[in-house]
């Protein structure tokens, strides 16, 4: 009861704060007037007259996509010389080295693309100025041109027989300087008030209460004696060769609160430290747990408002709202009843208690933080994924079969469900069109959306917008599937192997970012292959998008008859989720037969 | 396109400096300024000895002393100024659906069952034998403590109530009374009964 109660709220609080925050952004890259202007509008000035920015040149598609490309670009060249050569520049105080080539692409594109996919731990692999001026950057800037390019696309359906769409360097800024970075500052103070910690990087060692004995191998040896005086362990009065004791902890310390913010807020998703949101340095307790949670999945529905006040048409935006939201209580009902029951072998008939009582969350605990249980768990998992988050509360590879399945499968449906900030609803759009089209098909009318004609051109590129993530997932995982070396990387052996390696595709593959983090990525051929991946489903969507935001602002406006299909009612948002769910599940029933499929019949003695 | 290119990165360089530089060191300054032992990793530091951070779990095995949860420990990444192996812990990523883990929770339950005598043995709250998602997870439920205080007093020699009296003490209810969990932060307790941790 107590848990529902915690379901019902969290998804309460994300769509009363969604609505505020949708109208501010609309009015923000509008250019509006907004309660920030007379604080922000100088700083976004003074960037125009630095950089020669004439915010007001209007640009055909296909430069504002020439500059989105060369801008990430830049990006991805830049980073990966970051992280190729942090152990050079300055600010490391951790000491590390410089990444491997394939590490340094690999994770330079992941976090240009906004996936924020982690083949390393951040704690053992980066550098206070890798994670600031390298990784928080991105966290700000490649949310900042999903922000833009969904605008250019609000424009090419409002505006009628026009060349421009928009310009890319005024979207970026403004999306950053207005959406971005006030919320952030705001959200990291909370977070160090609340006590995610925040230092420029001085890692410490504190003093164990308890010393441990550990063996040469490095594994804890239970029920030994150790006698601190002497340096000695000894087990059943025996001495333990080679044992050493340890009476130290590490605590690892960065510019920890500045980065939770943006890759929570940016649909980033990539921790400071390897176990992310898990971790209690990065998410010390509920309280902010509820602001990184709701912050998570807080832009992506803020964007459907924002869609519908731009377009001039509010219930526009709320049916794809609504049809995102509902999928996502569809998917987040799944998650919950399977991580409440847990499964056979952790109950050990009966002797583990699985069942809720008060004060007790009971349930599958493994990969699960005692502060979250499993409403906060599960309603994380729901919401990472159905964004193109990433980032994690718990480990999604200690899920049950079927409560593991539902994460992939939200990021097999094109990370369109909310999605990336921008990147989710332009593909969503994607989605609309394709919807749009087969009814007008069914009722035999040439299809519109928005009084805008919809031709064999724009079909082409939503199809390729819906089309993107399924073809860079299953080539992806297909050719590495194959391979034998692959096998070394898995944590786990049999179906849950397999479920590691199409989890891994399909995070990239969705830009999202999150793992069966038991996987081990960091291989010459799954960095280059998972980096392609990412490069492929982020910008092939981009420019499809922007193409039709050019073509449909070029077109007339027809006026809405009685045989016009509404796009804003139930029968529509009815079709629109059909649409996504026929595309996903057609793409990707076969592949997830042989992983979470396969493990839960296993699970249950069938197999 | 050169002109593009340039502007890309004069706009990289802007945000570079904005976001990254004067955001980081703003968010820095205010956190260290007004929030010190949040921003410092909430450590706790008793007459100039450190005992660990209040956020950090760490292993347990007295029979005096409350248990947490199992982790997942390693001691290779990280050593101190003198090369000394340190402690850290990560998560297990093992799938709960497995043969092996079912053999690997068995075992747990002997090993608990075995400790804990006087609790019930067909009950054994389950954040006990599994590890957590950070391998450092700080508490545990109030029923995995209370499961434990039997041990705890006959070890000390102090009566139950007493050592259940210490667990309430550091147990923290949900945020505003609906968010996440109850729970108990076991170094806490710890070190208040061994006197170390005096307030509460």
């Amino acid at each position: 009861m107590h848990a529902t109660l915690q379901y019902v709220l969290y998804i309460a609080v994300l769509l009363a704060l969604a609505i505020p925050l949708g109208i501010y952004i609309s009015k923000a890259m509008g250019g509006e007037k907004t309660v920030l202007t007379r604080l922000l509008a100088p700083c976004e000035r003074g960037l125009y007259r630095l950089l020669h920015i004439d915010s007001q040149e209007d640009m055909n598609w296909k430069r504002y996509a020439g500059c989105a490309l060369a801008f990430s670009a830049i990006s991805l060249a830049v980073l990966t010389l970051i992280l190729k050569f942090q152990n050079i520049l300055p600010w490391n105080p951790q000491n590390v080295d410089g990444m491997s080539w394939h590490l340094a692409f690999n994770t330079a594109v992941s976090f240009i693309t906004n996936t924020n996919w982690q083949a390393y731990s951040g704690e053992v692999a980066l550098s206070s100025f890798s994670q600031a001026l390298g990784l928080t950057v991105q966290n700000f800037v490649s949310a900042g041109v999903g922000i833009a390019v969904l605008f250019a696309i609000i424009r090419g359906f409002v505006r009628t027989k026009a060349k421009g769409i928009g310009n890319f360097w005024a979207d970026l800024v403004r999306s950053v300087v207005y959406v971005l970075l006030p919320l952030c500052f705001v959200m990291s103070i909370a977070l160090v008030a609340l006590g995610v910690p925040q230092s420029l990087g001085e890692s410490k060692t504190v003093d164990l209460l308890e010393p441990i004995a550990v063996s040469q191998q490095g594994e804890v040896i239970e029920g030994a004696k150790i006698d601190l005086d002497a340096g000695t362990v000894t087990l059943d009065g025996q001495p333990v060769d080679g044992a050493k004791i340890v009476t130290k902890q590490a605590v690892p310390l960065f510019p920890q609160a500045s980065q939770v913010a943006p890759k929570q807020v940016g649909t980033n998703g990539g921790g400071v430290l390897g176990n992310n949101s898990a971790h209690p340095f990065e998410n010390p307790n509920p309280a902010t747990n509820l602001i990184e949670m709701i912050s998570l999945l807080l832009i992506p529905a803020a964007l459907c408002i924002s869609f519908g006040r731009s377009v001039k048409n509010k219930k526009q935006g709320v049916a794809i709202l609504v049809a995102m939201t509902l999928v996502l209580i569809a998917a987040l009902s799944v998650v919950a009843i399977n991580e409440h029951q847990a499964t056979p072998q952790l109950a050990q008939n009966g002797a583990v208690q699985i069942t809720a009582e008060q004060g007790y969350a009971g349930g599958n605990m493994e990969g699960k933080e005692t502060r979250f249980g499993i409403a906060t768990s599960s309603t994380w998992a729901a919401f990472t994924t159905a964004a193109s988050n990433g980032s994690v509360n718990s480990m999604h590879d200690s899920y049950t079969p079927l409560g593991g399945m539902v994460p992939m499968l939200l990021m097999q449906l094109g990370e369109v469900i909310f999605g990336g900030v921008g990147c989710g609803l332009y593909g969503m759009l994607g989605f609309v069109l394709l919807t749009v089209f087969i009814a007008g098909l069914m009722v035999g009318r040439t299809p519109e959306y928005l009084g805008k004609k919809i031709g064999p051109k724009e079909m082409r590129m939503a199809v390729l917008v819906c089309l993107a993530t399924p073809i860079a997932i299953l080539v992806g995982s297909g050719i590495a599937a194959m391979l034998p070396s692959t096998a070394a990387s898995l944590n786990n052996a049999g179906a849950h192997g397999f479920s590691e390696m199409l989890y891994a595709y399909s995070s990239c593959g969705g830009n999202n970012g999150s793992a069966f983090a038991g996987f081990n990525a960091n291989t010459p051929f799954l960095n280059v292959s998972l980096g392609l991946v990412m490069l492929f489903a982020r910008f092939v969507p981009m420019v499809a998008t922007l193409l039709i935001a050019g073509s449909m602002a070029a077109k007339k406006r027809v006026a809405a008859s009685a045989g016009t299909l509404s796009t804003s009612n139930a029968m529509f948002v009815f079709l629109l989720i059909l649409i996504v769910l026929i595309v996903g599940a057609l793409s990707f029933f076969p592949a997830l037969a042989l992983g979470p499929i396969a493990e839960f019949t296993q699970m249950l003695g069938l197999g | 396109m050169k002109k593009v290119l340039s502007r890309a990165a004069g706009l990289l360089l802007c945000m570079s400096l904005l976001c990254g530089l004067i955001y980081t060191l703003a968010v820095t300054g205010i956190g260290q300024l007004f929030f010190p032992h949040q921003a410092g990793g909430s450590i706790i530091e008793i007459d100039g000895k450190t005992y660990g951070s209040e956020l950090l779990g760490q292993q347990f095995s007295d029979d005096g002393h409350l248990w947490g949860r199992v982790m997942h420990v390693d001691v290779s990444t990280f050593t101190d100024e003198n090369g000394q192996p340190v402690l850290y812990a990560w998560a297990s990523n093992l799938s709960p659906a497995s043969d092996e883990y079912e053999q690997l929770i068995a075992q747990r339950v002997e090993k608990l069952r075995a400790a804990d005598p006087q609790a019930d043995p067909d009950n054994i709250p389950v954040d006990l034998v599994t590890c957590s998602g950070s391998g450092l997870d700080p508490e545990i439920s109030p029923k995995a403590a209370a499961y434990q205080v039997p041990r705890i007093a006959a070890a000390r020699g102090v009566s139950e109530s007493e050592v259940q009296a210490v667990i309430d003490r550091y147990t923290t209810g949900r945020f505003l009374g609906v968010f996440g969990e109850e729970r108990v932060n076991v170094l806490k307790v710890n070190l208040a009964l061994d006197g170390i941790l005096t307030e509460s």
